[in-house]
């Protein structure tokens, strides 16, 4: 890694240190940072002193921390699976949700919700968590590979085609799951309703531990990728005569980049525009060179979901705002900025 | 040295490559000419190994295509391609380093970096190394990425180098550049095959001409061989004058009047 990257991607996380400790102290209960330092430091067995209250401590282990541990692991998925796609379309507009891979998963996992409940409801807990993130995998993957084959064409992927496919698949899959609903029992409804909206307000260690695998195997495997993915942003033949096996890599992308999103859909719903947003912050900033965006996106996509979420339960406290709202709210201003600017780059060829 | 036997290429019943034949030696540049659709891409295609031919093979140092793994291919060929628009722009140095990509893990070395800068000298354009790629003109879109390719095999001799019409976009100048370098490069010890639409190029660089004509070879040899009006009016359905010319060896090819 050059010293740079390395610069940048250490001052990333540095950011991401701070929003974590400020998401995890600020709250109904307030906790001040040497009383959070020492909460941490008691728990994990460093120091015997207690210069906090039973309660503050409580609220921080069971409540804030595993929000907060949600929030980076959802954050960094979004984040890193959206640099990987708009990579592997070649193509700086694709997003999951744009291009329906969120719905896809959301899809799936109302399916499971409302024709498995007798199912769901026997193995509540990890494993129902496991059933419901692996059909929205399997969602994600699913519409992936409907929109990757609907809009490439000799191996060019041709945007048009690309977003008019996902408006098609958003669409579908927002049918069916009207249909689903319109089905719903009293007691499915609001798990569904909660998967439109987006929202970590479910976070638990156990829902962290389920989703863990999910991120973490994309994060740590992605940014070895990105060399081949620099490579095939000039083209599949180009990548192919620089010595990439393209259509390997392809399948490896698709499938992490699906694991991480479709994962995520199936704890916190659709939440919007980190993945478009984040790559493009970094890109725009530093460098379009996948070594940074790569890595990079992953962990300011944790720092800004972390925020974003702090932002949804103090706004309107002590109500919460769903957080799927306030990324759009933030998002669609940047993403039509994006556009704009491409624009007089004369880079969209819309 | 690549040595190609016989191969032929279709799609469906359709042949795009038929029977063809031909071998260009270290330090030879082939030209290879033929109207539009004559299957020039197709060949280039075969060769680069993006398509395999459904009869005969393709040897690269006497071995197989097929047999090379797709790594240790690219330390051996580099390849120009026709068309090279991004959507995700880069810098223009980031592009060049590409090239260097089939030999570091993650991080180019000094070596790397040095042959970066001396292939932006070959092509001149030391000068756009901060731009961004999509911010540049056609012709030195042209020049970046060929010196990406270049970059992928400068330090490989007996590579070979594949230009499909290099001098595409470029003005008089330049094209005269390209095709100056691809001389020098051939005179270096690489193998260079090289599709071009102007006949006096092909004569003035090149030590073989191709001539296709659907897929078929009209004429092979070397250019006081093959540039005549017969093979000219055969390979592209126009006639033509040749006029002798102080200093060159081969005829210049000067367009009479088109005939169907």
């Amino acid at each position: 890694m050059s010293k740079k990257t390395k610069l940048i991607l250490l001052l990333l996380l540095f950011l991401l240190l701070a929003v974590m400790i400020l998401s995890s102290c600020i709250g109904a209960v307030t906790i001040t940072i040497p009383e959070f330092l020492s909460i941490i430091a008691n728990q994990t067995g460093f120091s015997e002193v207690v210069n906090f209250k039973p309660q503050q401590a409580a609220v921080l282990m069971n409540i804030r921390l595993p929000r907060v541990v949600l929030g980076v692991l959802i954050g960094a998925g979004l984040g890193i699976s959206g640099a990987a796609i708009q990579g592997l379309f070649r193509n700086p507009l694709a997003e999951p949700g744009l291009i329906g891979i969120s719905a896809g998963a959301t899809l799936f996992a109302v399916i499971v919700i409302v024709l498995e409940v007798g199912i769901f409801s026997a193995i509540n807990g990890v494993v129902g968590f496991y059933a419901i993130s692996l059909a929205a995998f399997f969602g994600a993957c699913l519409t992936t590979f409907l929109v990757y084959r609907m809009s490439s064409r000799h191996g060019k992927t041709e945007i048009t085609t690309l977003l008019l496919s996902g408006i098609a698949i958003n669409s579908l899959a927002a049918g069916l799951v009207g249909l689903l609903t319109y089905m719903a029992t009293n007691e499915q409804l609001p798990a569904i309703t909660f998967w439109s909206l987006g929202s970590l307000g479910g976070a638990s260690w156990e829902t962290v531990s389920g989703l863990l695998p999910f991120i973490i195997i994309p994060v740590f495997i992605l940014p070895f990728l990105a060399k081949s993915l620099n490579a095939l942003a000039l083209g599949d033949a180009q990548a192919l005569h620089m010595g990439i096996n393209v259509v390997m890599m392809k399948r490896i992308i698709i499938i992490l980049a699906t694991m991480a999103v479709g994962a995520s859909v199936a704890v916190a719903g659709i939440i919007g525009f980190i993945g478009l947003i984040i790559p493009h912050i970094l890109r725009m900033t530093f460098t379009s060179d996948n070594r940074l965006v790569i890595p990079g996106s992953a962990i300011l996509g944790a720092a800004l979901l972390t925020g974003a979420d702090m932002a949804a339960r103090t706004i309107v406290a002590p109500a919460e705002l769903p957080i799927g709202i306030l990324t759009a709210l933030i998002g669609t201003p940047v993403f039509m900025y994006i556009i704009v600017t491409e624009r007089n780059k004369n880079k969209l060829y819309l | 040295m690549i040595q190609v036997k016989n191969i032929t290429y279709q799609i469906g019943k359709k042949r795009l490559i038929s029977d063809l034949s031909f071998e260009v030696k270290a330090g030879e540049l082939l030209a290879v000419l033929g109207a539009n659709g004559a299957g020039k891409s197709t060949l280039m295609k075969l060769l680069c190994r993006e398509i395999s031919p459904v009869y005969g093979n393709i040897l690269l140092h006497g071995q197989d295509l097929k047999q090379y793994k797709l790594p240790e291919l690219a330390k051996l060929r580099a390849v120009l391609a026709q068309q090279n628009t991004i959507s995700i722009s880069f810098m223009v140095s980031e592009l060049v380093m590409m090239g260097r990509y089939p030999h570091f893990k993650h991080q180019p070395g000094p070596h790397d970096v040095e042959i970066v800068k001396k292939v932006m000298e070959e092509t001149g354009i030391t000068h756009l190394a901060g731009r961004d790629y999509n911010t540049l003109s056609g012709g030195e879109q042209q020049r970046v990425q060929l010196s990406r390719v270049l970059a992928q095999i400068h330090d490989c001799p007996e590579a070979c180098l594949f230009l499909d019409e290099p001098t595409n976009g470029l003005d008089l100048l330049y094209q005269q550049q390209v095709m100056e370098l691809a001389r020098k490069l051939a005179d270096r010890g690489y193998s260079v095959i090289c599709i071009l639409h102007d006949i006096n190029f092909a004569s003035r660089f090149a030590d073989q001409i191709l001539m296709l004509k659907d897929g078929q070879k009209v004429a092979l040899g070397t250019p006081m061989e093959v540039i005549n009006c017969e093979n000219i009016h055969e390979t592209f359905r126009i006639n033509v004058k040749l006029m002798a010319c102080e200093g060159y060896n081969c005829p210049l090819v000067i367009p009479a009047t088109i005939q169907t």
